[in-house]
């Protein structure tokens, strides 16, 4: 297991090589969706009671996470096929467990990172949500932790970084608008309602909302993304041996 | 009596044949192959190969692109599996006792595999810790490994900075970080130019003279030449032979004349320089003259040239 902390090392010494590159460009996404939905077009309405603004910050938060944890498969890929950096972990004394890990700890380090910029941005526009709720960041930790092991299991699995792209295109994206970060999920079809809850971004959106406003989170939503951060997890681990040819 | 061979941190009971070889004072066979065999599908990459390498030997694996010798030092380190046979390195099994393995080797691929964002200390430092060395160490080995390529004012250098030579420099000492038995060179001079060829060919003996095994893939007849004790043919996954350089060159004399024939070259192997030049004489042809090689010895027993 010792290996795994080389392999999260690593990475921690090319996120502070690229620190103020990677804030930057974390920050413009949240930024423009702040300005554009939150301070323009929300402005004149409100959903159960907060204003859109407040009701945004916490989507945007789990839609972040989301991202900057599924990025690191991406790196993955580029260390794999154009780097060939992954060489240098496949021939280390290192146990598939030890690189999921490292692998996986470092996608949720980037996932906390892009929290901290989002709440930074929300104190600018002046909202300042529950972040001293421990369930906050459970949740969070617990929406990175899925996607990262998702983006490892992903980055193992690929035959190429298009096939990375593609997966991103149809499966991310799709749940970072549908999965209750703009919107409140009830507001559209049941049985759209019904496929969405299958969407764990779904559960990580309520759960943080519900932490961010101070209302218990539902432990169900918890234990979803527990559940599914773990099967991705093992998944992972087991296909980093279908690397090896 | 049980006798035992330290390997690592491990001590290994000295199976019959090592146990001759000791008696007998023989070298150990840190590398050990037998029947292995690759298979991707219906391509049958690797064919029964067989071979060992002696502790503190510098063997080369020579061969055409596609022969087969990334794909068995891929297996031998574990990258690839292997489909059968068996591969021990330092007396661990290459598929079961995995980890212990790849303690006992460093590996030098065939791209440059650095991260270019990253020093040469942060470089060499991950390796070490991939290898769970303790910081003291890795620092001291660190200073040893850049004073001994000559890369000590380059440690805080970002590799994206470095020249193709030093950044080869660099993966060959970052796979001796961890003080390893054997050492797997893939190509290590593919597509430098000669001058900087030489001076790894340089630090190359200057590490087996230290005691590393060296394992080495090329398809440059003057690098097999120059730097293997032994060299092994492989032609389409099969080793052809195994032997050192000079035998495989004198089996077909020490002189060749190449003739021009019908646009093809021919060519004719001679023990001495007289019995070439007294041939050479009664040619109309236009040819030429040179030593034997291995590329000669190569095309002899397959029928094609390495290159």
């Amino acid at each position: 297991m010792n290996g795994f902390f080389a392999v999260y090392y690593r990475e921690l010494t090319i996120l502070r090589r690229r620190f103020l590159k990677m804030v930057a460009s974390m920050a413009v996404s949240p930024f423009l969706y702040l300005i554009a939905f939150g301070y323009a077009m929300g402005k004149s309405f409100t959903i159960h009671g907060h204003s859109y603004m407040e009701f945004l910050i916490p989507g945007l938060v789990a839609m972040s996470s989301m991202n900057r944890a599924f990025v690191i498969g991406s790196e993955i890929n580029i260390s794999r096929f154009y780097w060939h950096i992954f060489e240098e972990f496949q021939a280390a004394p290192i146990s598939n467990i030890s690189y999921v890990l490292g692998e996986t700890l470092a996608g949720i380090t980037r996932a906390f990172l892009s929290v901290g910029i989002i709440i930074g941005l929300g104190l600018l526009f002046g909202v300042m949500l529950d972040y001293w709720n421990v369930m906050f960041w459970i949740a969070v930790f617990l929406n990175s932790f899925v996607f990262s092991s998702l983006a490892v299991a992903m980055a193992m699995v690929v035959r190429s970084h298009a096939d990375q792209a593609m997966f991103t295109n149809f499966v991310i994206t799709p749940m970072a608008f549908l999965g209750g970060t703009f919107f409140p999920v009830s507001r559209l079809p049941v049985w759209a309602q019904k496929v969405i809850l299958f969407l764990p971004l779904t559960h990580a959106s309520n759960a943080i909302r519900a932490a961010s406003f101070g209302t218990p989170v539902n432990m169900f939503s918890c234990l979803i993304l527990l559940f599914t951060g773990l099967v991705f997890f093992l998944i992972a681990v087991r296909v980093v041996s279908m690397a090896r040819d | 009596m049980r006798l035992v061979y330290r390997a690592g941190n491990r001590q290994v009971a000295l199976n019959r044949l090592c146990l001759l070889q000791v008696v007998f004072g023989e070298l150990y066979n840190v590398i050990r192959i037998e029947k292995l065999n690759k298979r991707y599908g219906s391509s049958h990459v690797l064919k029964d190969i067989s071979l060992h390498v002696r502790q503190g030997e510098m063997f080369a694996y020579l061969g055409p692109n596609g022969a087969g010798k990334t794909t068995t030092i891929r297996i031998l380190t574990g990258l690839t599996r292997l489909s059968s046979g068996n591969a021990w390195l330092n007396g661990f099994h290459v598929e079961r006792e995995t980890l212990a393995a790849k303690r006992q080797c460093g590996v030098v691929f065939q791209a440059v595999n650095l991260d270019n964002e990253l020093t040469v200390f942060e470089n060499l430092n991950i390796h070490g810790l991939l290898f769970c060395m303790p910081l003291g160490e890795r620092r001291q080995r660190i200073n040893e490994l850049v004073d001994y390529v000559g890369l000590s004012d380059k440690l805080n250098t970002s590799v994206s900075r470095l020249s193709g030579g030093l950044k080869r420099r660099l993966t060959i000492v970052r796979a001796l970080m961890h003080s390893p038995k054997i050492l797997f060179l893939d190509e290590p001079t593919v597509g430098l130019d000669a001058g900087i060829r030489r001076r790894i060919w340089a630090l190359i003996k200057k590490i087996q003279k230290n005691g590393t095994t060296i394992f080495l893939t090329t398809h440059y007849i003057e690098e097999a030449e120059f730097l293997a004790e032994r060299v092994a043919f492989i032609d389409e996954g099969r080793i052809v032979v195994v032997d050192s350089p000079q035998a495989l060159i004198s089996s077909q004399g020490e002189w060749a004349i190449d003739l021009m024939v019908n646009d093809n070259i021919k060519t004719r192997y001679f023990r001495t320089k007289e019995e070439a030049k007294h041939y050479a004489e009664q040619q109309d042809e236009s040819f030429s003259f040179r030593r034997v090689n291995l590329e000669d010895a190569f095309l002899s027993l397959t029928g094609k040239k390495v290159r």
